[in-house]
């Protein structure tokens, strides 16, 4: 697996997983994966009749920790192209969830057993001091820095919507009933738009990737503190918050992929960054 | 699907299923749920309704609204919500909110843009009479009233009840106080165990106490050795956080899993021993 020509990153980042099918459900649909090496984590929340779910949230993780890895491995400056302004890594990304995307919609296609299924998505791709977040629905990227949590992504949803539009207040969307529709998805139609940013990263950042199970059985700020007051033991606080979340009723699958930032993680690509580096 | 159950003295008079995504109520007789009563506006208050969420409005109503005895402006509707409109009484029934602990509850869906917010435009006009409410008071007009407010806009294309060709005048005797519409704890919290605490036993804090009342509670010192202790619903826990040393409990060393806290058990920390022990309830 190792290629020289790679930068690894395993020793700038620490992940923890960890997903649980919840209280009520008797399987579990979501799917994710975490590649300190190359700097990945991705999650998905399936959805779809009988095991269709997890077929559609298995193929995008699958899918995109191998492409995602094959990309890197070319030698390819990290930076901005210049012409596009596209970092590489939003460029992997991008192009990545689009292969998900079309490889999801054929199978659904041509397999009556998978008909209509589709899959959220959130992946995470750490590279040069940046995160590049790619999403689709409403699994979500939270950051922890300092003291504030914040929530990183918007959901792809009818009630974002309805938050973004005046309707509904941020406190009163955790009693709607509309809280599991999501106005994007995976593999449900030829082409799919996903949404896609980058951000500056700081050591000791602590970013969560996770599932909706999660995030409408758990308040916000019970979050926050879990990770503030374990990020130390980065599993225990992965394995407390899918504990925590199944406390509250566990109504869905819960998925949790934590990533910590140990140090910093410039690409050696030319004299100036290196030079820099070194100063550091 | 959400319906309106309404009742006048604890008799129910009707019960209308919110199917359109504007259900008007007043007292005019266009409204889909007519009051016909003078308390009530001839536009008095509108229900829209979203897939599985409605939010009621009031039009600017000589009288007012209420839920829950609180007067409102708008108000996202909870199951089981009482509306109150002069001395009726319209109960709020979600279904959908009453199946919460069904498995297929909550099961993530696609929306698409198409098959969206689409509602059915049959009309269920319903009419309630109540010839023997005569009620003139508090209709008088008064100059200084203002305007209704322009309401907010719901979407591209689409808004919560445009107050357009409002006939009624707003009387001084509307301007109730407005109360902050109460919004009850965000989520079912767990069931919580019999309280507890811990006794420092030895060291300069000994004799302290300190109540478990958080979820999660951190003993030790970052960065040399932490242990928490976990409050779930069926008890405490203590687990290893930090450091090369692992707390003891009765003398036995922790390993990575947690440990469920007993009355009297002694842990013992960074040198330092303190007592579990529950409280009365």
């Amino acid at each position: 697996m190792s290629d020289p020509a790679m930068i690894d990153l395993s020793s700038a980042l620490t992940m923890a997983t960890a997903t649980d099918p919840g209280m009520v459900r008797s399987h579990n649909e979501d799917s994710l994966a975490a590649e300190p090496q190359i700097g990945l984590a991705v999650l998905a929340d399936g959805m779809g009749g009988y095991n269709a779910g997890e077929v559609a949230s298995g193929i995008a993780v699958a899918l995109i920790r191998e492409e995602v890895r094959k990309a890197l491995a070319h030698p390819e400056p990290p930076g901005q192209d210049t012409a596009s302004g596209v970092t590489r890594a939003e460029r992997i990304l991008r192009e990545q969830s689009t292969n998900a995307n079309a490889s999801i919609f054929q199978s659904a296609q041509t397999q009556p057993q998978y008909a209509g299924m589709g899959t959220t998505l959130v992946a995470a791709l750490f590279s040069d001091n940046r995160i590049t977040v790619a999403h689709i629905g409403d699994s979500r990227l939270y950051r922890l820095r300092g003291d504030s949590f914040e929530q990183i992504t918007r959901d792809h949803s009818l009630l974002q919507e309805q938050i973004d539009s005046g309707m509904i207040s941020k406190e009163d969307a955790r009693h709607s009933m509309n809280k599991n529709l999501v106005t994007r998805a995976l593999g449900v139609d030829p082409d799919v738009e996903t949404e896609v940013h980058s951000y500056e990263v700081l050591p000791r950042d602590t970013y969560l990737l996770c599932s909706d199970g999660l995030s409408d059985m758990i308040p916000e700020a019970e979050i926050h503190s879990t990770l503030e007051t374990l990020k130390a033991n980065l599993q225990l606080a992965a394995d407390q918050l899918v504990q925590t979340a199944n406390d509250y009723g566990g109504r869905d699958n819960i998925s949790v992929v934590l990533i910590h930032v140990n140090d910093q993680f410039a690409a050696e690509t030319g004299w100036v960054s290196r030079f820099m580096s070194w100063l550091k | 699907m959400a319906k309106l159950i309404i009742s006048v003295d604890g008799q129910v008079l009707d019960e209308v299923e919110l199917v359109k995504e504007r259900t008007t109520i007043g007292r005019k007789p266009h409204n889909d749920v007519r009051i016909e009563n003078l308390a009530v506006s001839g536009e008095h208050a509108a229900i829209v309704t979203i897939l599985n969420d409605s939010f009621l409005e009031d039009l600017g109503s000589t009288n007012g609204t209420t839920v829950n005895g609180h007067p409102i402006k708008k108000h996202f509707l909870q199951n089981n919500d009482v509306v109150e409109i002069g001395k009726y009484k319209l109960k709020y029934i979600n279904e959908k909110a009453s199946q919460a602990g069904s498995g297929d509850f909550e099961k993530t869906m696609i929306l698409r843009p198409a098959g969206g917010a689409t509602s059915t435009s049959t009309a269920t006009s319903t009419r309630i009479g109540d010839p023997t409410a005569t009620r003139p008071g508090g209709l008088s007009s008064d100059p200084t009233a203002t305007a209704p407010a322009p309401l907010p806009t719901l979407a591209p294309g689409r808004s919560i009840g445009s107050p357009g060709g409002l006939p009624t005048t707003v009387t001084g005797s509307s301007g109730l106080p407005p109360l902050p519409v109460g919004v009850t704890s965000a989520q079912p919290l767990p069931a919580a165990p019999q309280p507890a605490a811990i006794q420092i036993l030895t060291g300069p804090s000994a004799g302290k106490e300190l109540d478990l009342v958080k979820n999660l509670t951190t003993l030790g010192k970052p960065g040399v050795q932490v242990a928490v202790i976990t409050k779930r619903p069926h008890g405490f826990f203590i687990t290893h956080v930090e450091g090369a040393n692992y707390p003891s409990v009765n003398g036995l060393p922790l390993d990575a899993q947690p440990r469920r806290l007993n009355d009297h058990d002694i842990i013992e920390l960074a040198g330092v021993k303190m007592e579990f022990f529950h409280k009365p309830g």
